[in-house]
């Protein structure tokens, strides 16, 4: 674990953040409301200049950030690619972010990138996996990470953990913290017929760096049962608000991420989304 | 049954391949067309990203055609990198290759352009030269000397009208007429922006692209156009924080 230092950016604040959409520019720095820090997708700010890493050095003067990779591949067979290790390195480097995360999932096989966040079972072999990987990425970024949880569509039969128990020992094994995202729990609970609050339960909060929250879209699978998809294209839906009202009565405050990605909207409705979570995080203070 | 990642991929990009066995829906039912989603999500993320990278393309071809043209590339040319902002490199080659389009000859060349401006849009800032540095240089000193370009330079040149053709879909410009046409980003603060260059041109910047002096680049430039204008090229690089540096040459 990290001393603190004196960079006043050297952790996430208990308020709510957004994820960081360059349409938004103006806005956060007018009028950022209850929007305290931003989250970037590390791939996007891996060129070499211009607008995109201008902009990003002017709002890291103003907001914490919080730097959220989403192309590390840590669930992935295949060793973890040594480009993109060093990639991260250097932005982690030069941002001094307050946070840095990663997803429990899979993009990359053999040197084909697949652009989504793939699902693993839950094995004695894949935690051996994800956990050296998770050392690696901490040695070579030279800090810890936060783990999100996953959402899921199916399940794999050959599975032996229960979610919170992989999460939990991976944790136990690499020294990293985790990213709980309110709405995955929701969207895997509904596709898998479990429950939120026994999951909620599980979860180890002692270790949650940060919350997300995001919008979901809905279908169905061949029986006709309820399939959720983790779109990040709309309103967070009323029952993740239950459960996040219910995940921070239980765990107090935490920095709250609200991930807006696909049909991002104008500035004023999220930044009411952030508000809303601004609230609910206002009656623990 | 164990599914490992390589039968998971297998039937990721193959819509007519089986799912994996071993996949249920938490409830001991067969996973089914939960799978698709994952399907569906590399599909369509990927094809977004095409659509971002070559928004003339698209609307030379039509929205229908570049959806199949997009599923075609991303099955043969999958990303090698999780680098969003530079998938799509192999698009001319593709274009030039894949049957609906290879007799539009012109695609390729407009690809090029559309990849030289996302290039141009990432790459490393750097400070240009004063603005009077070639005045104040003696004339015989400046003609033996090279011009080191911006990074977030790229000269396109084609056969093709490709700076008209991108202007009319990009920017409500003329129709195009079949002139070859040699084309320069330029990225004057965060913007690039094509500029149709002038006769010579393109074998002026091509010239000095290649490290040699600018005296060579003259010469280059007046063998492709007798008319070349040195000082019309110069106001273009100059106006623009092209020229970052003036080297001696090798």
């Amino acid at each position: 674990m990290l001393d603190a230092s004196s960079h006043p950016f050297d952790r996430l604040p208990n308020t709510p953040g957004v994820g960081y959409k360059p349409q938004h520019f103006s806005d956060l720095l007018e009028n950022p409301g209850s929007v305290g820090w931003l989250e970037i997708h590390a791939e996007n700010y891996m060129g070499d200049g211009g607008r995109p890493i201008a902009q990003l050095r002017h709002l890291s003067e103003r907001f914490a950030m919080s730097v959220h990779g989403v192309g590390l591949s840590i669930g992935g067979e295949g060793r973890l690619d040594p480009d993109h290790l060093a990639r991260l390195k250097n932005l982690v480097g030069w941002l001094k972010p307050a946070s840095f995360s990663e997803h429990l999932a899979w993009s990359t096989h053999d040197t084909e990138f697949l652009n989504d966040l793939l699902p693993l079972p839950y094995t004695d072999e894949t935690l051996t996996r994800v956990a050296d990987h998770i050392d690696e990425v901490q040695e070579v970024v030279g800090r810890r990470m936060l783990l999100e949880n996953p959402s899921s569509y199916l399940a794999f039969d050959e599975s032996t953990y229960e979610e919170t128990d992989f999460l939990r020992e991976i944790a136990k094994r690499t020294g990293c913290g985790l990213l709980l995202d309110v709405n995955n729990v929701f969207v895997s609970a509904t596709n898998l017929g479990t429950d939120t609050i026994s999951y909620i339960d599980a979860f180890p909060m002692d270790l949650v760096g940060e919350i997300h929250l995001a919008g979901h879209d809905e279908d169905h699978d061949d029986h006709g049962r309820p399939l959720l998809i983790d779109s990040h294209g709309r309103e967070v839906a009323e029952p993740v608000w239950a459960l996040y009202d219910y995940v921070i009565k239980a765990a107090g405050p935490r920095p709250s991420l609200i991930e807006w990605d696909n049909d991002v909207p104008d500035w004023p409705i999220l930044e009411a989304e952030a508000a809303r979570a601004a609230r609910i995080l206002e009656t623990v203070g | 049954m164990i599914v490992d990642q390589t039968t998971f991929r297998a039937a990721l990009l193959s819509p007519e391949a089986e799912r994996p066995i071993g996949l249920s829906d938490g409830e001991g039912q067969p996973a089914g067309r939960r799978f698709d989603v994952y399907r569906n999500n590399v599909a369509v993320s990927l094809t977004e990203a095409l659509e971002t990278a070559f928004p003339v393309i698209r609307k030379l071809v039509g929205e229908t055609n570049f959806k199949l043209l997009a599923g075609a590339f991303l099955r043969q040319h999958p990303p090698s990198s999780p680098l969003m902002m530079f998938y799509g490199a192999e698009m001319p080659r593709f274009l030039a290759a894949f049957e609906p389009t290879k007799s539009l000859g012109y695609l390729p060349d407009v690809a090029r352009l559309e990849l030289a401006i996302r290039e141009s849009y990432h790459a490393a800032d750097a400070a240009p030269i004063e603005p009077t540095a070639l005045q104040t240089t003696p004339p015989d000193k400046l003609m033996a000397s090279t011009l080191s370009l911006a990074p977030a330079l790229r000269l396109v040149r084609s056969p093709w009208p490709v700076f008209a053709l991108w202007q009319f879909n990009m920017a409500g410009g003329p129709k195009p007429e079949a002139n070859a046409e040699d084309v320069l980003v330029v990225r004057t603060e965060y913007d690039p922006e094509p500029v149709l260059l002038p006769p010579g041109g393109g074998a002026f910047i091509e010239t000095l692209l290649s490290g040699a002096a600018l005296s060579e680049a003259i010469s280059a430039a007046s063998r492709d156009a007798q008319d070349f204008d040195l000082s019309h090229l110069l106001t273009i690089l100059i106006g623009r924080n092209a020229i970052t540096a003036i080297g001696e040459s090798p």
